[in-house]
């Protein structure tokens, strides 16, 4: 049976497509328990796990420690802005401050790309990247793929098209390394200034025009465009942005009427994403939610626990 | 006092030697007699199987003194150097204070005088504090023996400033080292820009933000007629730019680190702060045309750019990292393996690159070993080979790309001024 081999999950680049779908497999039954009446298994029960963020978050830390709680972990935030990092504390000395307690897993989410990466070499924890700078979020593009799977029943040659500021966004990096894994063709539309160099490698497709990039897709992946990259010279407004890049009932006529509409949140409405598609059947953003405490489960549980079976039953 | 180097092979470019013969020492200074017979009170080396170097010069590292001691201080930089098999090294003045002034140059020469074990010529500021808005006080500078200036690690961004520079730096025949990098473009960056910064997400530097400021002073040079030094040249354009300006005629001469010509970007991925280095590590490309130049001679000299940084600087988040890589415990034995040990460069060329050409980008009388010359001299064993272990350095910097890496062909004993200072790796007096 496949099972995660390394200690860490930092990034869906350096897993195999046989992991990724042991994880999305894992997904299914994970999925059942969060709608159950008593949404508890005692699986992970004298488990911990800690969830340390250094940036803002609002699904990803609330669906890891729920996620966490469903499974009967122990789970504790640390609340950065209230911590000791504010006294100065260095990195390394929080993350062996925190190690020394016992934790099993350490869920990490910093600003600066690589960070996970250097956390897990100094740490006996298991440590999952929860977003780390531009680099990966690995545990949002499993749940994009696994609500893709849910809708479409396959990923084999799905089209899909990732919109926005590809160059700053991890969520992209992380889909673009898990689709292609499994026969996506991938395609990024957005301003010149935010696509980086060398996409071709990766057998990404790049388009200017959004209504080009959305001839035939099956999916569209919609970022979200943060404001200071407008401030830092990348573009000329935010309302050219939204002229050109706003996904809208009328731009979605071109993908047509099965197209799946993805967007990891927090949403700018009217500016990335028109607000009446936002709340239409077509965008699944909300049950996107649900597969992220889905998903992260299923990930605590193949880190934490014990076979798959075992969760089955 | 006396010295022989017996029986080793004799490589001095600029005498176009290289021969098996033994080198006689006589009070520091290089004798005109080979050793015939018994030579009485002589102390013996035997070379044999060695290569007896001219002592090498690294014209560009950071010995942090005065000012940031904790990283490094002219005491055991100088003693890196020397198990380095360098002879001689030139200190940038980016330390706190300064070397903007006479005071704080007179301060350099004389610590080195006291604590160095090797030759240490201090390079001077271009600007005050480094700050690029007023010269420094260059006369002064040249009169307490600096045999340069630059504002390495602070590039001069106006190119007033830097015109002023290279005209003033003209009446002393002082060549002008430029860090040629357009901050506006380099800003934020972390490693070098391309496919490895997309798929690290990483904020990349261009190589057009080196090769702005290169054909800027490269103009600027051109219309002062100054003698440019351009330090650390990284990519393809730039060692085009710079071919392109020796073709013309013009005073220009330039350095390439070994870890540019041996690292690429690819190698960041690692999130390893050790690889983190300005300007950064380019790509398979940038190297290609990088030993091109050093071929062509376009490139007239290897420089390590010694940065040794304390340890907190480098285990840490890579963004928060410091730049730079400890590098003359590591330079020669690089080079010999991956260059000379490749067939990419013959051994004779990778003398010059340490000795003949450094010497002749800073007008010293060194880097040959002509009789009646002081006697600075760097022994290579060939055959060594070692795995690089920073705990065994002795920098302060134990920041290296390298370690772990085994090359063969080290440095084995050094000379200098008649004295050996260094052999197999450890300080004479440590012996």
């Amino acid at each position: 049976m496949v099972k995660l081999e390394k200690k860490d999950l930092l990034g869906l680049r350096d897993l195999s497509r046989e992991e990724i779908q042991l994880i999305l497999d894992t997904s299914v039954p994970m999925k059942d328990v969060i709608g159950r009446d008593i949404k508890k298994v005692p699986t992970l029960r004298g488990k911990a796990m800690v969830t340390v963020f250094y940036e803002p978050s609002t699904r990803t830390r609330t669906s890891f420690e729920i996620a966490g709680k469903y499974l009967s972990a122990d789970t504790v935030n640390l609340a950065v802005a209230s911590s000791s990092v504010q006294k100065g504390e260095s990195l390394k000395d929080t993350i062996k401050t925190i190690e020394v307690m016992g934790f099993d897993l350490m869920v990490m989410r910093h600003a600066m790309s690589g960070t996970p990466h250097y956390v897990a070499r100094n740490t006996n924890m298991r440590v999952i990247n929860a977003g780390d700078g531009a680099n990966e979020h690995p545990t949002q593009a499993l749940l994009d793929m696994y609500s893709i799977y849910e809708k479409k029943g396959t990923l084999e040659g799905l089209k899909v098209a990732i919109v926005g500021d590809i160059l700053h966004s991890r969520v992209a990096r992380s889909n673009i390394y898990g689709l292609s894994k499994f026969g996506c063709e991938i395609r990024v539309a957005g301003p010149s200034t935010l696509i980086p160099p060398g996409l071709e490698n990766l057998g990404v497709k790049t388009y200017y025009s959004l209504e080009q990039a959305l001839r035939g897709v099956d999916v569209i992946n919609v970022l979200r465009i943060q404001k200071e990259r407008q401030a830092s010279g990348l573009f000329p407004s935010m309302d050219e942005y939204a002229n050109l890049y706003m996904l809208g009932p009328e731009k979605l006529k071109i993908a047509g009427d099965e197209v799946l509409v993805l967007h990891p949140g927090p949403i700018n409405r009217g500016v990335e994403i028109s607000g009446e598609l936002a709340d239409s059947s077509q965008a699944y953003i909300n049950e996107q939610v649900t597969n992220g405490v889905a998903v992260r489960m299923a990930l605590l549980f193949l880190m934490m626990g014990g076979s798959r079976d075992e969760i089955a039953n | 006092m006396k010295l022989l180097i017996k029986g080793g092979r004799v490589i001095d470019p600029a005498n176009e030697t290289n021969e098996i013969r033994d080198i006689l020492i006589i009070d520091g200074v290089i004798s005109e007699i080979e050793s015939e017979g018994e030579i009485p009170d002589c102390e013996i080396i035997d070379a044999s199987g060695k290569l007896v170097c001219p002592g090498f010069i690294d014209l560009h590292v950071h010995l942090r003194e005065p000012g940031f001691e904790y990283k490094e201080d002219i005491a055991s930089g100088s003693r890196a150097a020397a198990v380095g098999g360098f002879t001689t090294v030139c200190c940038m003045p980016n330390t706190n204070p300064v070397i903007d002034n006479l005071a704080v140059a007179t301060f350099v020469k004389e610590r080195a005088r006291k604590t160095a074990v090797v030759n240490v010529l201090p390079i001077g500021a271009i600007s005050k504090k480094q700050a690029g808005e007023e010269l420094s006080e260059i006369a002064d500078l040249v009169a307490a023996g600096c045999v340069a200036i630059s504002d390495d690690g602070r590039p001069v961004s106006r190119a007033n400033i830097m015109r002023n520079a290279l005209e003033y730096a003209k009446m002393f025949a002082l060549p002008v080292l430029s860090h040629c990098e357009e901050l506006s473009l380099s800003q934020g960056g972390l490693m070098h820009e391309g496919y490895y910064s997309t798929i690290y997400g990483m904020k990349g530097i261009p190589a057009a933000s080196e090769e702005i400021m290169i054909a800027r002073d490269i103009i600027l040079a051109e219309l002062t007629g100054a003698h440019l030094h351009i330090c650390h040249a990284s990519t393809r354009g730039a060692v085009e730019q710079i071919r392109n300006a020796k073709a013309r005629g013009l005073s220009i001469s330039c350095e390439v680190t070994p870890h540019h010509l041996t690292l690429t970007d690819e190698m960041v991925g690692t999130y390893d702060a050790d690889t983190k280095v300005y300007p950064p590590l380019r790509s398979q490309d940038d190297i290609q045309a990088l030993i091109d130049g050093l071929i062509d001679g376009t490139i007239d000299c290897i420089a390590t750019d010694h940065a040794p940084h304390h340890r907190e600087s480098k285990d840490c988040e890579y963004e928060l990292a410091s730049p730079g890589i400890s590098g003359l415990e590591t330079a020669v034995a690089v080079i010999m393996d991956r260059l000379v040990g490749e067939g990419i460069l013959d051994v004779e060329e990778m003398v010059a690159l340490f000795t003949v050409g450094p010497a002749s980008v800073l007008g010293l009388a060194k880097g040959d070993l002509k009789p009646g010359k002081t006697a600075d001299i760097t022994i290579l064993d060939p055959d060594m080979i070692k795995t690089v272990n920073p705990a065994e350095f002795y920098s302060k910097g134990k920041n290296t790309p390298y370690k772990g890496m085994t090359f063969k062909g080290w440095p084995w004993l050094t000379v200098v001024n008649g004295r050996v200072i260094a052999r197999d790796g450890q300080i004479k007096d440590e012996f």
